[in-house]
């Protein structure tokens, strides 16, 4: 008998690992832990690292990374591509890890989602208001392809979508070299290493 | 007359700028916004941004700092006090975008705040629940219209613009805006064009003074700080022409496809 029992708590939890996480599930559980890490009286580099974890477990980096890179990434070699995954994954993990340490405590709710499709679902939060600074909305673009593991793949900030900005960035950056994805690589490399 | 002449002949040179910049088959005026806006004319953009950009650092961003230390209410006071001001140009923004309703809502909050609201310092509007205020101006008026936004460009002090939106802002001092004519052209001894300056800076100041924070992280974690900056105007400027509340995808995503073909990988 309790071997049967022990056997039907496995299926179980089995089942609840692979069963497929809501959306707006997934950014809530996602945020708290995000607070929960900048809200502990731990110093700036362990937050730091906290964060940069969160991201690696949460974010589709690999994927906001070609986004990024727009067009040219048909052009490169498999070697370029690889070589360019690396750094953007140095670059954003540093770069987010670094916006967010700056605040402590920040309270996230999340309001509502709407599915766009099945591999698209917008969830719409808000940045709760302190005495410094207003409510600001937060809209995540959450990639569900797989829905036992979702993925982050942009933050919309009032409307202005992060990845957006980063890919005009990067084709700003290509495009005054002449098109020549090195400097990216350069530019990528100086950020991680200051 | 000579000065009106000279700003309605700069105008129409920006205007013909924006036809010409769209001759290369890019950045036509057209119906819908599809198109990346083309940095025409980066080089010299960059140069004045790194001028703004020392301007900011010697002079804007200390008066923003002190401006911040402030007492609250003082602070409070005068942002809304600006933002009152700023009603005056939404009001016949609303009417020719042809949103009767809200110019009918904007002209009473503009009442109320000016009159209970003491000019403006207090939004008793929002504290009866009026309607969340949304400003509107002329460049967006162009936009609702269907007109392009034409090359991007970085004036000098004011920053990123569009031609579409400069050539909007000129229609301010060509007598769309109520607070101008009071004061440059007004018969009264107490508004002046001092007065108008002043206020432009002060809403300058109060602006770059609830940023200071966002524009630092930005600056820190940019590494392009002029794309960055050219990009979230851009979206900010199209939310705004479509009244978008929240992020709409159709805005955000200008190539969509590009997700669509990540995924096929």
């Amino acid at each position: 008998m309790k071997k049967i029992i022990i056997i039907l708590l496995f299926i179980n939890l089995l089942n609840f690992s692979t069963h497929a996480m809501e959306a707006d599930v997934f950014i809530q559980s996602t945020v708290n832990r995000a607070s929960l890490a900048l809200s502990k009286n731990i110093s700036k580099d362990e937050k730091i690292n906290k964060l940069k974890s969160i991201a690696e477990d949460t974010v589709d980096i690999r994927g906001i990374g070609f986004y990024s890179l727009g067009s040219i990434r048909d052009n490169l070699e498999d070697n370029e591509k690889e070589k360019f995954l690396i750094l953007f994954k140095k670059y954003f993990l540093k770069s987010f890890s670094s916006r967010l340490s700056e605040y402590t405590n920040p309270e996230i709710e999340v309001k509502g989602k709407k599915i766009l499709n099945k591999n698209y679902t917008i969830v719409n939060s808000v940045l709760i208001a302190t005495s410094e600074r207003p409510e600001i909305k937060i809209d995540w673009r959450v990639y569900t392809k797989e829905p036992e593991n979702p993925l982050i793949r942009d933050l919309i900030i009032e409307g202005l979508s992060l990845a957006r900005t980063q890919k005009e960035e990067f084709a700003s950056i290509i495009n005054s070299n002449d098109g020549d994805i090195n400097a990216l690589f350069q530019t990528l490399e100086g950020f991680a290493k200051n | 007359m000579f000065k009106k002449l000279i700003i309605i002949l700069f105008s129409v040179f920006l205007f013909s700028l924006n036809a010409n910049a769209g001759s290369d088959g890019e950045l036509e005026l057209k119906k819908k916004e599809t198109k990346q806006v083309k940095d025409c004319f980066e080089k010299f953009n960059r140069k004045v941004f790194r001028f703004n950009q020392g301007l900011d650092k010697t002079v804007i961003k200390p008066i923003a700092k002190g401006y911040r230390n402030l007492p609250d209410p003082i602070q409070k006071g005068t942002s809304n006090a600006i933002k009152n001001l700023s009603t005056l140009i939404t009001i016949p923004n609303n009417v020719l975008q042809g949103d009767l309703k809200t110019a009918v809502i904007n002209t009473a909050r503009l009442a109320v705040n000016t009159t209970v609201g003491l000019l403006g310092t207090i939004d008793v509007a929002n504290k009866v629940g009026f309607p969340k205020y949304e400003k509107e101006d002329y460049g967006q008026t162009l936009g609702a219209w269907g007109i392009g936004p034409g090359c991007y460009i970085v004036l000098p002090v004011l920053g990123p613009s569009t031609i579409r939106d400069t050539a909007g802002s000129f229609t301010n001092v060509l007598g769309g805006d109520p607070w101008y004519n009071m004061s440059i052209h007004g018969n009264n001894e107490f508004l002046t064009n001092k007065v108008y300056i002043a206020s432009k800076a002060i809403s300058g100041v109060d602006f770059r003074a609830n940023n200071l924070e966002s524009f630092d992280n930005l600056e820190e974690n940019s590494i392009d700080f002029y794309a960055s900056v050219r990009s979230l105007y851009l979206q900010d400027r199209e939310n705004k022409i479509k009244n978008n509340q929240r992020g709409s995808i159709e805005v955000i995503y200008k190539d969509e496809d590009d997700w669509e073909e990540i995924d096929k990988k």
